[in-house]
Formats: C-alpha cells, sequence, structure tokens
C-alpha cells in the first residue's frame, strides 16, 4: 500500500514538472513583461531605464535561469506581482480563493445530497416509475450545459422570483462575523451551488445504479435475505457498504470540472472567486495573474487525481500497480 | 447468406428506429438542420449583421419574429448564422478529434510496448490538465486567431479521450485469434488494423463521436459566451446567449437570450438521445429490438 502510495507519487512528480514548464513557455508567450505594466503607470520612464530594470529583474537571462528563479519563487509562495492592481498575486487570490473553495465545497455537498439518495432510489426500485423519472433526469442533466442551465436558474428564481440575491458573495453593508453575515454568505452560495449540483448529479446516479442492480442480485445478498434481515437493513449493510467508497474517491476527479465550472457559475453570478479573477485577469491583460492561476488549478487537478487513486486502490487492491 | 442487414451499421439504425426518444430526436435534430442550413443560403449575413439604430431591442414582431438586439439587429437571422456556425464548428472539431484519437488509439493499441507506454503517458498529462482555462488562454494569447486556430485549440485537448477508448478496445481485439491468424497469413500490420480490427470498432466509433458532438457543441457555445469562443466574425449560439451578462438584458429582453439557449438546449438533447440508443446498440445485452 505504502509502495503504491509512494509509487503514484513519483509519478507525479514528471507531470508537476512538465506542468511548469508549460506553463513558464505559456506566460513567456504573453505579450508584456513585468515592467508593461509599470510603463503604463509612470510616464516618466523611458526606454533606457526600462532597459535596464529588464537587466536587473534578469528578463534578459536564458530561459532556463528564468524558469529556475520562477519556480524558486513559485516554491517561497511568491507569484509575482499583478501588474494591473499593482499588488502580489498572492495577496489577490487570498480571498477570492476562500470564496472558491467554499463554492466548490457546497456544490460537492449538494452534488452528493442530491445524487446518493435518487441512485439509491433508482437501483432499489428498478424500472419503476420514480426510477424513470431519475435515469430521464441524469439524461437531461447529462446533456444540459452549465452556463445555459445557471443563466435560466438566475433568471427564474434570481429575477423572476426574487428568492435568491443575483450576484456577489455577501451583502455588502453586513459586518464580518455577525450571524447575519454569515446566513447572507450562505444565501449568495444556494443558487450558485444549487445550479452546479443538480446537473453534475448524472456519474453518481449511474453508478450507484448499476452497482445496486447488479449486487441486490448476488449471493450474499441471497444469504442475508434467507436469514430474514430486514430490507432496509440488507441494503444499509450490504448492498451500499461496498459501493460507498468508490463514490468517495469520484471526489477527486471532480475537481476539474469544479475549475472549469467556477469559470461559468462565477461569471455568471458576478461571484468573487477564482474564477472570475481568471477572466478579468486575461482580459485586462495581467498575465502574471493568470499564470498563476493556472499553476494553481493544475496543481489542484495533480493532487485530486492523487487522492482519487489512493481511496480507489484501497477500495479495489487490483489496481494497485506493485 | 443473404442477410447483409446484420451489418453494424443496420443495427445501430435499427435500435434508432426502435427507440421513440431517439427517433423523434432524430427527425427533430434534421428538421432543425434542415431549417438552418437551408436558411443560411438564402439569409445574406450582411444585411443581418447591418446596426440599425432604430429598432434597438425590439420586441418581437412581425417584422422581426424574435425582435432584435442591441444594435438592432435581428435576433432570427443571428439565431440561425449562430447555429450553422455552432454546429459545424462542433462537428469540425468532433470530426478532427476523432481522426487523431483514432490513429493514436489503434497504434498504441496496437504495437504496445514502448510507443504504447509513451503515448499513454502523454495522455494522461492531457487529461490533468487545467483544459478550459488553457484554452481560454491559448485564445487570448494566439496571433491571427481565427475560425481554425480555435479549431485546433480545442481539439489539441480532446483527441484524449477518444484515443484511450479505441487503445484499450485495442489491446483487447489484438488477442483475439483472426488477428494472430492474419499475422500468421504474413498480412501486413497496417492492412490488419485498417481493414480487420477497424470494422470492428466502427459501432463503438460513432456512439462516440455522437455523443462527443454534443459536448463539443456545448463548449464551444460556453466559449462563445464567455467571449473565448469563435471569433466576432463568425457569431455562435454562445455569443447570443453572451448578451444575457447584462442584467438588464436577462431580466427583461428575453427575446434577445432565451432563443438560442433552447436551441442549444434542444440540440444537445437531441443528439444525447441519438448518442444514447445508438450506445445501447453497441452494447448487445441492452438492445431493444
Amino acid at each position: 500500500m505504502v509502495k503504491f502510495i509512494l509509487r503514484r507519487i513519483m509519478m507525479m512528480i514528471p507531470q508537476l514538472f512538465v506542468l511548469s514548464v508549460l506553463i513558464f513557455l505559456l506566460a513567456k508567450a504573453m505579450p508584456g513583461d513585468a515592467l508593461t505594466g509599470q510603463l503604463a503607470n509612470n510616464p516618466k520612464m523611458d526606454a533606457q531605464t526600462l532597459a535596464e530594470m529588464r537587466e536587473k529583474l534578469g528578463l534578459n537571462d536564458p530561459l532556463y535561469v528564468q524558469y529556475t528563479r520562477w519556480i524558486k519563487n513559485l516554491l517561497h509562495g511568491d507569484l509575482g506581482l499583478s501588474y494591473v492592481h499593482q499588488q502580489p498575486v498572492t495577496d489577490l487570490l487570498a480571498g477570492r480563493m476562500w470564496n472558491t473553495i467554499l463554492l466548490s465545497l457546497c456544490i460537492l455537498v449538494l452534488t452528493y445530497a442530491i445524487a446518493v439518495p435518487l441512485g439509491v432510489i433508482s437501483g432499489r426500485w428498478q424500472d419503476s416509475w420514480a426510477d424513470k423519472l431519475i435515469v430521464g433526469y441524469s439524461y437531461v442533466s447529462f446533456a444540459t450545459p452549465l452556463f445555459i442551465f445557471a443563466l435560466i436558474m438566475l433568471f427564474l428564481f434570481g429575477f423572476k422570483l426574487g428568492w435568491f440575491p443575483t450576484g456577489g458573495s455577501v451583502d455588502i453593508q453586513l459586518e464580518e462575523g455577525t450571524f447575519d453575515y454569515y446566513i447572507s454568505k450562505l444565501n449568495h452560495l444556494l443558487l450558485p451551488s444549487l445550479s452546479g449540483a443538480l446537473i453534475s448529479t448524472v456519474g453518481i446516479i449511474q453508478y450507484l445504479r448499476s452497482e445496486i442492480i447488479d449486487t441486490k442480485v448476488k449471493d450474499f445478498v441471497r444469504t442475508a435475505r434467507a436469514k430474514g434481515v430486514p430490507e432496509a437493513k440488507i441494503y444499509s449493510r450490504h448492498i451500499l457498504r461496498n459501493s460507498f467508497l468508490p463514490i468517495a474517491a469520484f471526489l477527486g476527479y471532480e475537481i476539474t470540472g469544479l475549475i472549469g465550472g467556477s469559470v461559468f457559475l462565477e461569471s455568471i453570478f458576478s461571484y468573487p472567486g477564482i474564477g472570475q479573477l481568471f477572466l478579468q485577469s486575461i482580459m485586462q491583460r495581467d498575465y502574471s495573474v493568470v499564470t498563476a492561476l493556472v499553476m494553481i488549478s493544475g496543481l489542484a487537478t495533480l493532487i485530486g487525481t492523487l487522492l482519487s487513486d489512493i481511496i480507489l486502490s484501497v477500495v479495489d487492491p487490483r489496481i494497485r500497480i506493485d | 447468406m443473404k442477410k447483409t442487414e446484420y451489418s453494424p451499421f443496420s443495427v445501430l439504425w435499427r435500435e434508432v428506429v426502435k427507440d421513440k426518444l431517439a427517433l423523434s430526436s432524430l427527425l427533430l435534430l434534421s428538421l432543425i438542420l434542415f431549417i438552418v442550413y437551408g436558411a443560411s443560403i438564402v439569409l445574406d449575413q450582411e444585411e443581418i449583421v447591418k446596426v440599425d439604430l432604430l429598432s434597438i431591442y425590439s420586441p418581437p414582431s412581425a417584422e422581426h419574429w424574435l425582435g432584435t438586439d442591441y444594435g438592432g439587429r435581428d435576433i432570427l437571422g443571428q439565431l440561425i448564422i449562430g447555429a450553422r456556425n455552432s454546429f459545424t464548428i462542433g462537428l469540425a472539431i468532433t470530426l478532427l478529434t476523432g481522426l487523431i484519437g483514432l490513429t493514436i488509439g489503434l497504434i498504441a493499441g496496437y504495437f504496445g510496448g514502448v510507443i504504447d507506454n509513451i503515448i499513454m503517458r502523454i495522455i494522461d498529462f492531457i487529461l490533468i490538465l487545467p483544459f478550459l482555462m488553457l484554452v481560454i488562454v491559448f485564445v487570448a494569447i494566439v496571433p491571427k486567431y481565427n475560425v481554425f486556430t480555435f479549431i485546433l485549440i480545442m481539439s489539441a485537448f480532446l483527441w484524449t479521450g477518444k484515443a484511450r477508448l479505441i487503445r484499450a478496445k485495442v489491446l483487447a481485439e489484438r488477442e483475439l485469434d483472426y488477428v494472430s491468424a492474419s499475422k500468421t497469413l504474413g498480412t501486413p500490420d497496417w492492412k490488419i488494423i485498417v481493414r480487420e480490427i477497424l470494422p470492428n470498432l466502427s459501432s463503438i466509433i460513432i456512439v462516440n463521436l455522437t455523443l462527443n458532438l454534443a459536448g463539443n457543441i456545448g463548449i464551444e457555445s460556453g466559449l462563445s459566451y464567455l467571449g473565448f469562443g469563435l471569433p466576432e466574425s463568425t457569431p455562435s449560439l454562445g455569443t447570443l446567449v453572451s448578451y444575457a451578462t447584462n442584467p438588464d438584458v436577462l431580466q427583461n429582453k428575453w427575446w434577445v437570450w432565451l432563443p438560442a439557449s433552447v436551441l442549444i438546449l434542444v440540440m444537445m438533447l437531441c443528439i444525447n438521445f441519438i448518442g444514447q440508443a445508438l450506445k445501447r446498440a453497441a452494447d448487445a445485452r441492452q438492445r431493444l429490438g
């Protein structure tokens, strides 16, 4: 087991390296460098001082030197300076990162809260009207693009019915730390996370449904039934037990989807998170922020798949490589 | 020996016809595509994108069936042009990624060994990349950006899933007796791959391409919605939906964004229902007929 985890982490290292090189080269390919922004803010700067400063910052060094320096700074938590906001990228990210993590957590919790009961109902009462309804819902939700669904949710529940706030992450006039502040925060989270969750349930529902349908005719279930174990207990103790851990393992793989989803959700609900920051930065050509965000997202995805693989290998020894 | 009707294509076709939902989806989709492509030949794109300041945001009327946008441009016309562009480009991406994925999957699966190892490491790497963000970055920094660069950027990421699927199938297929028999007879590898293995994969490929087509239309319109999809000269359905980023339009001028949203939804649902029926057909245990 330990061997598998170690090997899996070793496999991550070349991936991390290639990822960082790719992003570094992309950053280099982006027009403008750390001084272009200052040039716009400071008209007194002339070409000569600019060239001197470039030299001093090492922007004329060979690429590999620049790359090593970039990695070194990255490892020290220094993500560079935002040209537009004129402050370290780390400061810019801190608050927004929290918002996005909060949103993603809410989406995950809601997704599981909706999908698990539906999957169980659908598998237990296979071919009933409830099952047909659930399967129909999962087909439709699979085909629905997030941005359209979110827009329609915002239109219906935000504007037409007025049940939810239509933007932001919290009411501005509320003081941080008060009870109302957290309630308002939750209220702002509800509609975006519901929009994200309702259409990402399909994987879990389908997995649970087919697992239960396969398992409920197996011998150990028949034995349990023959012993007179009540039906509810057969499901909770015998059938579902096997299916829950793999479902938990989906979690890590969901991270890619959550990051992509946050870009859409945050832009539609004007929710101040890193997805929104990413779009703003790329439009304002604030490339150091863009680079940092892509790097962080790549890292998050890597760690997510690592966690999922480890959980799955605990559940299913066959996929361990050693 | 006259039963030629059991070719993979006829099995797929029979399943679609048996499934009422898939059949009506197919009919509806054909109707939409017929109208969209037919009308876009007749329609004058210049006329549609011309700004008319006298009829800004006019609601649906006899003259403009679906009203106009902020530039007084006819929504219905834009809807038709947008649907044509979105579908055509979705299809182009699907075919291109299909071709790349198929070639690479066949090679990796058939030859195995070092080639397979290298290819799989590359695929594993691409799969962990934050796809949406990187596409947006590429779209933003590529010089001379146009429809073809967009298709290329998308395809560069999207071939991996297909390659993986095909590889797995080929790995199973090449262990079968007919392949060893062919090898013993001295048939060249490329001939075994193209003439013998490929036909056995055709139904899986068709299913995968169909489901991907729906996905690609969704991704394209989503990116166009964010402003990082098709260039402005080629309006997409997502471009129409993106007018809804203005809260006033979203709230009060439904005719600008809702028809395009519904059209994307309907097209994706139709293609998906057809794809699900095909998927059942490809798996003999689940067939209806």
